[in-house]
């Protein structure tokens, strides 16, 4: 089936099979940082932005994307170089796996809620699993990031 | 793994249901459930261009298409207010924003999953269902019905409620319940509890006995948990056994039904 979707702001046209998931698709196109980790739609890993929504693209397929904007992490190098910063100075990247999907859904997060608080953070990325941070640096590392904004960044 | 030969956008709800009739065919939703089986499916019809990804509203009712999202319903503020959060409560332990975002109001409840957190939500609140050659339904009534090729075109929830609350134990914060309880009150003073994740499907049990005609307190609440608990078939399985289940049926409704009496 014939889909275009516009990936990072570029369009590529392709036929793909019916049952084509979007991170397979989209990983042939080069967005390595989308992954498959559970498989089981949990964990958060292969999170993308599709027309302005975080969506699991493990469990999309890609002829519905059809017509559709995807952002992935390599499209917001900038934005992700930024907040990713933080995420390190806290020492929360650790082994690195689950980060690509944690920053995606953390963009989505800073986009629908400017100023959110920690209950709105923690339930935001709940669907983010990692078992190396114990989520505590990471949440002072988004926290950080957000101070850093509202106090006017450099 | 789930492989699909064709897909097709719908371009009808009458093009939809006829190519429904065919076993090997399947309606998707978000497809989260779906997307985990080894089904082989022959054609893939999806609903999303017919219309149905939006929630009205008006004095008498809210009507949600069957391709709303779960994110959706959490977010919407006329929702939000008139289940006073329940509706959010119910929703926001559901795996993540990233999994809410796909997962559909019409295959949540279309499916009549055991475990789920929205059918026993909008049982509370006496939903509705519209099914395209079935027609109109109470949600209580589908939800006894065995699956069949027929297709939810929305649910429609009436303004019923002057109260509701939701509960649910889980063992993990994003893991399916252990068990749901949601409780409505209307302004006639009728209280319904639906439980659910026992584990099987949801059920709803209304206050047959008037253990609450004279008002909610502390004794009523506990009387009415124990009575919904005896009314209700629970079992065993991976998350918890059928005893412990007996005993959350008490506790979450009792704790629901002060909460809907004004305890905080």
């Amino acid at each position: 089936m014939k889909i275009a979707v516009t990936v990072n702001g570029k369009r590529i046209e392709e036929d793909v099979a019916c049952d084509l998931l979007l991170v397979d698709f989209l990983r042939a196109h080069g967005c390595y940082s989308v992954k498959q980790g559970c498989e089981t739609s949990g964990c958060g890993l292969c999170t993308v932005i599709l027309n302005g929504d975080p969506v699991l693209s493990c469990s999309i397929l890609a002829v519905r994307a059809d017509g559709c904007k995807v952002e992935t992490l390599e499209g917001l190098k900038e934005e992700a170089a930024q907040f990713g910063a933080f995420i390190a100075d806290q020492g929360a990247e650790q082994c690195g796996f689950c980060n690509p999907g944690l920053m995606m859904n953390a963009i989505a997060l800073f986009r629908e809620y400017p100023d959110p608080d920690e209950e709105t953070i923690r339930e935001y990325l709940a669907g983010n699993l990692c078992r190396c941070s114990g989520y505590e640096g990471q949440l002072r590392g988004i926290q950080a990031f957000l101070q850093w904004k509202k106090e006017g960044q450099p | 793994m789930l492989t699909i030969e064709n897909y097709v956008k719908a371009g009808s709800l009458e093009e939809a249901y006829e190519r429904n009739q065919k076993k090997a065919n399947r309606i998707i939703g978000g497809m989260l459930w779906l997307k985990m089986s080894r089904m082989r499916v022959q054609t893939a019809i999806d609903l999303s261009g017919l219309g149905l990804t939006s929630i009205e509203e008006d004095d008498r009712e809210f009507s949600m298409g069957a391709m709303v999202t779960l994110r959706q319903l959490e977010t919407h503020a006329g929702l939000l207010d008139y289940t006073e959060g329940s509706m959010k409560e119910s929703l926001r332990r559901i795996v993540g924003v990233q999994f809410r975002n796909l997962a559909t109001l019409g295959g949540s409840i279309f499916g009549r999953f055991g475990f789920s957190d929205v059918l026993t939500e909008f049982l509370a609140l006496g939903a509705e269902v519209e099914l395209y050659k079935a027609g109109r339904m109470t949600l209580e009534e589908f939800s006894k019905m065995p699956a069949d090729r027929d297709i939810l075109v929305r649910v429609i929830l009436p303004k019923k409620a002057e109260k509701s609350v939701y509960m649910s134990l889980r063992n993990t914060s994003t893991d399916f319940p252990v068990l749901t309880c949601g409780v409505s009150k209307t302004s006639d003073g009728t209280v319904r509890a639906a439980i659910g994740a026992r584990p099987g499907r949801a059920v709803v049990v209304g206050d047959t006995e008037g253990i609450l005609k004279n008002g909610i307190t502390e004794e009523t609440a506990k009387a009415f948990g124990e009575y919904v608990s005896g009314q209700i078939v629970t079992g065993s399985n991976m998350r918890a056994g059928a005893e412990y289940r007996k005993r959350l049926v008490e506790v979450l409704t009792r704790r629901c039904i002060l909460k809907i009496g004004g305890e905080q």
